[in-house]
Order: C-alpha cells, then sequence, then structure tokens
C-alpha cells in the first residue's frame, strides 16, 4: 500500500459525524411536535411552537439578558487584562514575577471549575467580612470570576500571536526615535489586534457558556442562561431548549461565516496593495 | 536584547495583570487551604474561625478533622478512584479517535486543511452545556439511537445508555476532542514526509513507518493532548450530572455537593486540596510542554 491513510481518514469521518450528529438532533427535534423529544410527530411537525414557547418564556428572556451583560463586561476587561499579561510575557524578557504571571495564566485553563469556583467564593464572603465588599454575590461576582478565567485565554492567544513575530520592527520605531507609548499604538498594537479580537470573541463565548463558576459565586437572585437550563434539563429532555440550541447554533454559524469572508477579504485587499507596490517601485 | 518601554511603564504593564491574578487566584486559594483547616458551624459563613484568641493573643487552631474524614469514609476514595479511571479511560478513547483525525487533517491538500480544522473547531463555539444535554435525547431508553437500532430490527428491546459508565466517556471524549486534535495537528503537521518516503524506499511497510517514525516524533503532541483531556476530566461537573450513574459519583460532583447540599464549606475545601494536590504533577507537566512549544515558535 503506497498511500496510506485510508485508515486515518475513515476515522476522521467517523470523527466529524460523531461531532456533528448531536448538534444536528437537537435542530431537528426543535421543529417536532410532540413533547416526547425523541419520537417524530410527522402529522403535526415540522412546527415553530417551541420556539414561541420560548419567547414567551420570561425567565429565559431575563437569564439570556443578564448572561449578555456579564459576558460584554468579562471579556472587555478580560481583553484588556489578557493583552497586559500576554505583552509583558512575550516582550518584556525575563523579569520578577514573570515564572508567577505565566503560571498564573496557564492555570485557570485546565483548573477544574468546581475548585476555581469554590475558591472564588470564598474570596468573595472572606472580602465581604473584611472590607464590606462586594455585598453578597450576584451580577458583579460573576462577572469578576469569569474576567478572571477568560483572562488566561486571551493572554495565551495573544502571547502566541507575538512569539510568532521577531522584536525588530518595535527596535527599528525605538531607534528612529518612536515613544514607547507611540511603538505600542503604532507597531505592536496592529500586529496584535487579530489575537486581541479573537481572544475577546473567546472569553465572550466562554463567559456566556459557563455553569459551574457561576453557580458558585452567583447569589439565589440572579441565574445566568446556563445555570436556568441546567435546572431544566436535569428533569429530563425539554423541546424549547432544543430551540433554544438552535438559536444559538445558528447565531454562532452567521459569526463564524461573518469572520471568515472579513479574514478573507483583509487578505484579498493585502494581496492587492502588494501588487500595487510592486507595480509602483518597478 | 533591547526591551521597549520604559521600566515604569513596563512595570505597569505587568503588573495590572499580576495583581489581578494575585488577587483572585493566588489568594482564593489560600483561603480554600486555610478553611479546609477549619471545623464547620452552623453560623454565617459556616466555619470556624482559624485564629482562637487567648487573652489577647491570636493561635491558630489546625483542625485535621476534615482530612482524616475524607481518609475514614470510603465515599471519597471511591470517588476519587472513579474519578481517575473515567479520566483515563475517556483520555484513551480521545487519543485514539483524535490521533487519526488530526494525522488526516496533517495530510491533507492545505486548502482544504483550513475547513477541516474549523470543523473540528466549530463545536467548541456553541454552548458545552446544550451539547452535552444532547446525548441525553440519544441515549435515553426511548431515544433516537434506541429508535433507530429498534427499527432496523437490529436490537428486539431497549438497551440501557443513559446513566452508566458508557455514557459519561461518550460525554467527556464528545466534549473535548477538539483539546485532543489540535495539539497533535500542530505537532503532526510540522512532520517532515522524506523521512517517511526514505523510510519506505529502504523497504519499511506502512505499520512499521507509523510505529518507528510518525510515533517517537509526535510524542510531544500527544502528550498535550493527553493532558489537556484528562486535567479538566478528572474534575468534570456537568457530564456526570447529566449522563453519568446515580450510584457512584465522580469527585466533582463529591465537591459540590458537600458545598451546596451539605453546606460543609470546610470539608469541600478540603475535597478541592487533595484534588489539586492529584492534579499538580499533571498540570506542571502541561506548562513544561507549552512553554517549549512557545518557545520553539521564536
Amino acid at each position: 500500500m503506497r498511500s496510506p491513510g485510508y485508515f486515518s481518514r475513515a476515522m476522521l469521518g467517523v470523527g466529524l459525524v460523531f461531532l456533528y450528529v448531536p448538534i444536528l438532533s437537537l435542530v431537528v427535534f426543535s421543529f417536532n411536535n410532540s413533547r416526547l423529544v425523541t419520537v417524530w410527530d410527522a402529522a403535526h411537525s415540522p412546527t415553530l411552537k417551541w420556539y414561541a414557547a420560548l419567547l414567551a418564556n420570561g425567565e429565559i428572556l431575563d437569564a439570556a439578558w443578564l448572561s449578555i451583560r456579564i459576558a460584554l463586561a468579562a471579556a472587555t476587561a478580560a481583553g484588556v487584562l489578557g493583552t497586559l499579561a500576554g505583552v509583558a510575557l512575550a516582550r518584556h524578557g525575563p523579569f520578577r514575577g514573570r515564572t508567577l504571571l505565566a503560571g498564573m495564566t496557564t492555570a485557570p485553563i485546565v483548573m477544574p471549575e468546581v475548585i476555581t469556583g469554590l475558591a472564588l467564593l470564598l474570596l468573595f464572603v472572606a472580602m465581604e467580612q473584611a472590607i464590606g465588599w462586594p455585598r453578597g454575590t450576584g451580577a458583579v461576582t460573576i462577572t469578576l470570576a469569569h474576567t478572571t478565567f477568560c483572562m488566561a485565554y486571551v493572554t495565551v492567544v495573544v502571547q502566541s500571536r507575538l512569539a510568532g513575530f521577531d522584536e525588530s520592527l518595535e527596535e527599528a520605531a525605538m531607534d528612529l526615535g518612536a515613544a514607547p507609548a507611540t511603538v505600542f499604538r503604532r507597531i505592536t498594537l496592529p500586529l496584535i489586534a487579530p489575537a486581541i479580537v479573537s481572544g475577546w470573541l473567546l472569553a465572550f463565548t466562554l463567559s456566556w457558556d459557563d455553569l459551574v463558576t457561576s453557580q458558585f459565586v452567583a447569589g439565589p437572585g440572579s441565574s445566568t442562561l446556563p445555570m436556568v437550563i441546567f435546572s431544566k434539563v436535569r428533569l429530563g429532555v425539554s423541546p424549547d431548549v432544543n430551540a433554544l440550541a438552535t438559536l444559538m447554533v445558528l447565531a454562532v454559524a452567521i459569526g463564524i461565516s461573518a469572520a471568515a469572508l472579513l479574514l478573507r477579504y483583509r487578505e484579498r485587499r493585502r494581496q492587492r496593495d502588494m501588487q500595487l507596490a510592486a507595480a509602483g517601485s518597478s | 536584547m533591547r526591551r521597549f518601554g520604559s521600566p515604569s511603564g513596563r512595570r505597569l504593564v505587568a503588573g495590572i495583570p499580576l495583581a489581578w491574578l494575585a488577587v483572585l487566584f493566588l489568594v482564593p486559594f489560600l483561603i480554600v487551604l486555610k478553611i479546609s483547616f477549619s471545623e464547620m458551624r452552623l453560623a454565617v459563613p459556616p466555619y470556624a474561625p482559624l485564629f482562637a484568641s487567648h487573652h489577647g493573643v491570636p493561635v491558630p487552631e489546625l483542625h485535621l478533622s476534615n482530612y482524616a474524614f475524607l481518609v475514614s469514609d470510603p465515599l471519597y476514595a471511591s470517588a476519587f478512584l472513579y474519578s481517575l479511571k473515567v479520566a483515563a479511560v475517556s483520555t484513551a478513547v480521545c487519543l485514539l479517535l483524535g490521533y487519526p483525525m488530526a494525522y488526516a487533517i496533517a495530510r491533507s491538500r492545505p486548502s482544504r486543511r483550513t475547513v477541516l480544522l474549523m470543523l473540528v473547531m466549530l463545536p467548541f463555539w456553541t454552548s458545552f452545556l446544550l451539547r452535552v444535554y444532547a446525548w441525553i435525547g440519544l441515549l435515553q431508553n426511548d431515544g433516537i439511537i434506541n429508535n433507530v437500532l429498534l427499527y432496523l430490527g437490529l436490537i428486539h428491546r431497549p438497551l440501557v445508555m443513559l446513566q452508566t459508565d458508557f455514557s459519561v466517556y461518550i460525554g467527556i471524549v464528545y466534549s473535548y476532542l477538539p483539546f485532543m486534535v489540535l495539539p497533535l495537528y500542530a505537532n503532526l503537521e510540522k512532520h517532515d514526509p522524506a523521512l517517511l518516503e526514505a523510510a519506505a524506499d529502504l523497504g519499511a511497510r506502512p505499520f512499521a513507518r507509523f510505529l518507528r517514525i510518525t510515533l517517537p516524533q509526535s510524542v510531544h503532541g500527544i502528550a498535550a493532548g493527553s493532558l489537556l483531556v484528562f486535567i479538566p476530566a478528572i474534575g468534570e461537573y456537568v457530564i456526570p450530572s447529566l449522563l453519568g450513574r446515580t450510584d457512584q459519583l465522580m469527585i466533582g460532583r463529591v465537591l459540590s455537593d458537600e458545598f451546596f447540599e451539605n453546606r460543609d464549606w470546610p470539608l469541600a475545601s478540603a475535597v478541592a486540596i487533595v484534588m489539586l494536590l492529584l492534579l499538580v504533577v499533571p498540570i506542571t507537566l502541561l506548562q513544561r510542554s507549552e512553554r517549549r512549544e512557545l518557545e520553539a515558535r521564536r
């Protein structure tokens, strides 16, 4: 056999089917008329009634709105903190606290969420006892907790993007007399902008999706969307959750396609600019 | 090497995230450690203060009772061992499925690679909770898989798949497969095909070529992918709660139950500390492999 790889290609097919069949099943059965999610009611399906039920469910809508606000705040804070940490780790050489910073930015990624959640709640309780803030738990404590684990992801993305470029551009700008802030704004920031954007999107998704950490640090009054979904599905399958899942898959698909189109457009424009520059110089 | 930025500016860039993580990551673990040596109280917060005051002098009170209880009650040892077993089996299955997938992507045409990688990563962007939930509908007794098998006449009574070890393995492999494929792909993609061609010219059979050339070169990718699956799988909470057995708990669920159901914060903290001690070795290994990866890119 001169061309190996039949086996690996077959496994790739199996793997992709395995990854997509569950998502597909959620989408298909969201249009099913029967309350029994797994029995297709051919006579009365497809139907949009679970979507209507979803939009009439105030608890889910409130939770979704809370989750969006938390994810926006946490992803933005994590974007700033993670960019600072990523720049420090990739560009500052050895400094005091570097090992500590490097360790603390990768540990939250693999740390089991039950431990992170418990540790953060105990911190918030201790802080409230000591300095009277934060008063109780709720949206604020969830946002602080999400920022902490999300910034780790942004750091890794920004750091690995910077590791792919050498420092000659920044050094050249400094040799030409640019101030450090100008170097950062004109050279470093444009280089890492794509990494910051994808880090922010990743952070938003992780915060929007987080259940375990939120459960620990959320007060009795504030339920995020994953918390509401979890308490529903623990009792078994529920068709309006399928409708919700379909809407979320749709949103991700639209977002990813838009990002891919944008990237392709920018790449084409860059190539055109380079051709023009080459033509101009000859 | 020249570094850009003034000393004070540089200190600020590293100092702000360092301070944030010190307060919200390091200090919380010290508090967990402290409370694990405390005793439960029916009070708010439900643990005894760690320093008792004797004539105005604070005296530390360290209780080992939580750890003693963890050792004495077989429930905890069994939950730890079961978690290790589930994580190990799931990691092995992930590797057996993920390795050929990563290999096939790395050997495909460059134009197709991006699409295939995207297909592997895409599920990761949709809700983890909802993707686990989907398996309830697929695996339950009157679920989709059983209905299809019954319709085809392959089985005559439904298979019991939900709330078994099998369903937990499925859930973990399904959720963490991208974490296995991506580091393996990053490794396999860098291999030089000339080595394989040379081995083939010298008469090595395909399996021998894989065993003696590809596999040894991909050890670091295997290690990184396996650790990325194994470590979070140990403390997994959502997957066993939705798909797992009710007669055998994983350690993440035990911690959460001690905290929420029994309101025994000191015992929950002790469980967390033991879990951390279990994970110190794999986490250190992972950080070393990531550092090597980043340095190789310079």
